[in-house]
């Protein structure tokens, strides 16, 4: 789960991180207001938005008046800002962060995160900071230092130095550089924070070491005891469908293409879709049913494939295991009547009681297109697809 | 020979007199799996499934000389399941849960590796479908009857890919040794280049198939294991070749993970390596029957 960045910088400055002055605004009053409380005479009005690279989307406004804060407010607030990490739909800024401006001399990189390979906290940082940070990372790695964290003793003073000194600081800051460090790792391993990126982070005229900016990812499994954290979620950020799968308890992705499919399992519901691809199709989305695969959960997951209209055609493939493909069957059978689909399905089952599941689908008297293997089903997809698509041709002509 | 369990293997399921850990115990002794008792604390003393309950798995090891363990704990509780197996000197742990904290993990595999080589206990999932030597003992949640017996070592994070290879491998009548289930989750017990390394030694295991996904950089690292210490061949499927990119937040992703971790990235480094690639998730049976037709 991510968080916005006045959240982020709430939570570090309680961990000993200094943060610029700013407050949070819904509305171009809220923002002048703020701008006012701060004082001053330049002020940066940022997008809260769950994404990076907000300033070169337009979502990130540097004002001298406090009629040029009500305009940058005006221009931002309502709008769909598109980053190369929001994707192509991009994501609505309906909340502001006003900030005081910050007389900036040097702009650092900093970042915690879990790496997979040493399965350890990674602390990383460059002296070179700023918006190009991948492409440094690409093409000059030695630009970049990367100190891991032994899990059992936690990150030391010596580590948080080492650091400091490889981000170009001065010694006179160095005790106020650890702390900074430290607090972020304490965040980290007291809120088990997946991600921890402050971009950048600067030193400042007055010889201030600040997050200007600041972004936290959280470990989804570690939510249940994370209370105060879970109460941060902002349903507006995420992708409604993938919303309404996950409070169903299912795993679902929408993409581009107009094939339907439910699947159990997320290996198998990836191979499915490189299927689907290989017989000359395209998926609509991903969807894991997981393992227990009720009639009702059945159900559910049908109607959130079929919600995207776009669909011509719905792929059913599942592999029971612990799930049972009469229970399967069953659900599928309810669920198309109560439905009333108007595209054609193919179902493909295999695994537990699957005799009994394939005799359900034959007695139900339904248009069901049945496959035996995986192959099979993605080529019987993709034929009664294009056959739609080519009906609906016929039609408009 | 088979890896990691046999006929005679005694085990032991914490999480034994739940729902979930009372249902998939029973179809493990169906199976045939040697299954000894289980732990449930505060309920040590009782008999389940006609089998002793145990406080704490210490008891299980003196009692009835528990080496596996499997577990079916809640999220919350699991990582504290399986550093006290580690503890008790259970051999090999399989954990089913799904959903544990990945900082729990982390502490985990820290506690193993406090362990000297030749007393630590293997781990294999968390959030995997389990291990299973067909016709000789099941350690986990899979369908056992799709499962032939035969000499190719199966690897795999993901559960119904996994059974869906061995149904492929059985309908073109080829057997496995051992079919063994890593999990997805970022942060697991083992990694494929771990099981790889006891197929090569197993006598039995012929081939293997190790079956991959997008994301992190187990699949490579296995490749180049293969490639430096192993005789066998070894066939892989990378799943995810159509899966979109990770939308996510931030750099800091994109600075740690190199480009090997898209899955034709993938595909193209283990070509390279000498690993057998199976071209797509449907011939995963013929690609090994091709391999085995050669030997």
């Amino acid at each position: 789960m991510d968080i916005h960045e006045y959240q982020a910088k709430d939570i570090l400055s309680g961990y000993g991180v200094k943060i610029a002055e700013g407050g949070l605004a819904y509305s171009p009053e809220d923002a002048v207001q703020r701008a006012r409380e701060i004082g001053g005479h330049i002020w940066a009005v940022k997008a809260q938005i769950h994404s990076g690279a907000r300033g070169k989307a337009g979502g990130i406004k540097i004002c001298k008046t406090h009629d040029e804060v009500e305009a940058a407010a005006e221009a931002i607030l309502g709008k769909r800002l598109v980053t190369h990490q929001t994707g192509p739909a991009g994501k609505v800024c309906s909340r502001l962060y006003v900030e005081a401006g910050t007389d900036i001399v040097k702009e650092l990189y900093f970042c915690f995160l879990v790496d997979r390979s040493s399965e350890r906290i990674v602390m990383v940082g460059s002296a070179q900071g700023g918006m190009e940070i991948e492409e440094l990372a690409a093409n000059n790695p030695d630009a970049i230092t990367k100190i891991y964290i032994e899990p059992a003793v936690g990150l030391q003073d010596f580590q948080a130095r080492e650091m400091a000194f490889a981000l170009g600081l001065d010694f006179e800051i160095m005790s106020h550089a650890v702390k900074t460090i430290k607090g972020c790792y304490s965040a980290l391993r007291a809120l088990d924070v997946s991600m921890l990126e402050i971009n950048p982070l600067v030193v400042t005229r007055s010889g201030e070491l600040l997050a200007l900016d600041a972004k936290m990812g959280f470990d989804d499994n570690a939510l249940f005891r994370q209370l105060k954290i879970s109460e941060l979620r902002d349903k507006t950020q995420e992708d409604p469908r993938e919303m309404a799968a996950a409070d169903r308890g299912l795993s679902y992705v929408g993409l581009e293409g107009d094939i339907g499919c439910m699947i159990n399992g997320a290996g198998l519901a990836m191979a499915t879709m490189d299927m689907i691809k290989l017989a000359g199709g395209e998926p609509a989305n991903f969807l894991d049913v997981g393992g227990g695969a009720s009639a009702e959960r059945t159900e559910k997951a049908f109607r959130l494939v079929l919600a995207d209209k776009g669909v011509k055609a719905m792929l059913v493939n599942i592999f029971a295991g612990i799930n049972r493909c009469d229970w399967i069957a069953e659900g599928v059978v309810q669920a198309v009547r109560k439905i009333d689909m108007k595209v054609p399905l193919i179902v493909r089952l295999s695994g537990t009681n699957v005799e009994e599941g394939r005799r359900i689908i034959a007695e139900s008297g339904l248009p069901i297109i049945t496959a035996e293997t995986l192959a099979e089903a993605a080529e019987k997809a993709v034929q009664a697809r294009n056959e739609v698509v080519a009906k609906e041709a016929a039609l408009e002509i | 020979m088979a890896i990691f369990i046999n006929e005679t293997t005694r085990i032991i399921v914490q999480g034994f007199t739940g729902k979930i850990g009372s249902f998939h115990a029973q179809d493990m002794i169906n199976y045939g799996s040697n299954v000894v008792g289980g732990i449930t604390p505060g309920k040590g003393g009782q008999t389940h499934l006609g089998l002793p309950v145990f406080n704490t798995v210490k008891e299980a090891v003196n009692e009835v000389g528990a080496e596996a363990s499997i577990i079916f704990v809640p999220p919350a509780f699991a990582a504290d399941s399986i550093m006290e197996a580690a503890d008790a000197g259970i051999k090999y742990c399989v954990a089913i849960t799904d959903g544990i904290p990945t900082q729990d993990m982390m502490t985990v595999k820290n506690f193993l590796r406090r362990f000297p080589e030749d007393k630590r206990m293997i781990l294999t999932g968390p959030n995997c479908a389990g291990t299973i030597s067909p016709g000789r003992a099941m350690l986990g949640i899979m369908p056992g009857h799709i499962y032939m017996q035969g000499n190719v070592g199966i690897v795999g994070r993901s559960g119904t890919l996994g059974y869906e290879a061995a149904d492929q491998m059985k309908r073109l009548g080829i057997g496995i040794s051992s079919s063994v289930g890593i999990g997805g989750d970022p942060i697991n017990g083992s990694s494929h280049r771990d099981i790889l390394e006891k197929f090569e030694q197993d006598s039995e295991t012929k081939v293997i198939l190790m079956i991959g996904e997008i994301g992190g950089p187990q699949e490579v690292e296995a490749g180049f294991y293969a490639q430096a210490h192993m005789s066998k061949p070894v066939i892989a499927y990378i799943a995810g070749l159509t899966a979109p990119e990770g939308r996510r937040m931030g750099h800091a992703g994109a600075i740690i993970s190199s480009a090997e971790e898209g899955a034709a990235e993938k595909v193209a480094i283990l070509r390279e390596l000498g690993v057998v690639i199976c071209p797509t998730p449907a011939a995963m049976g013929e690609t090994v029957a091709a391999v085995l037709a050669k030997m």
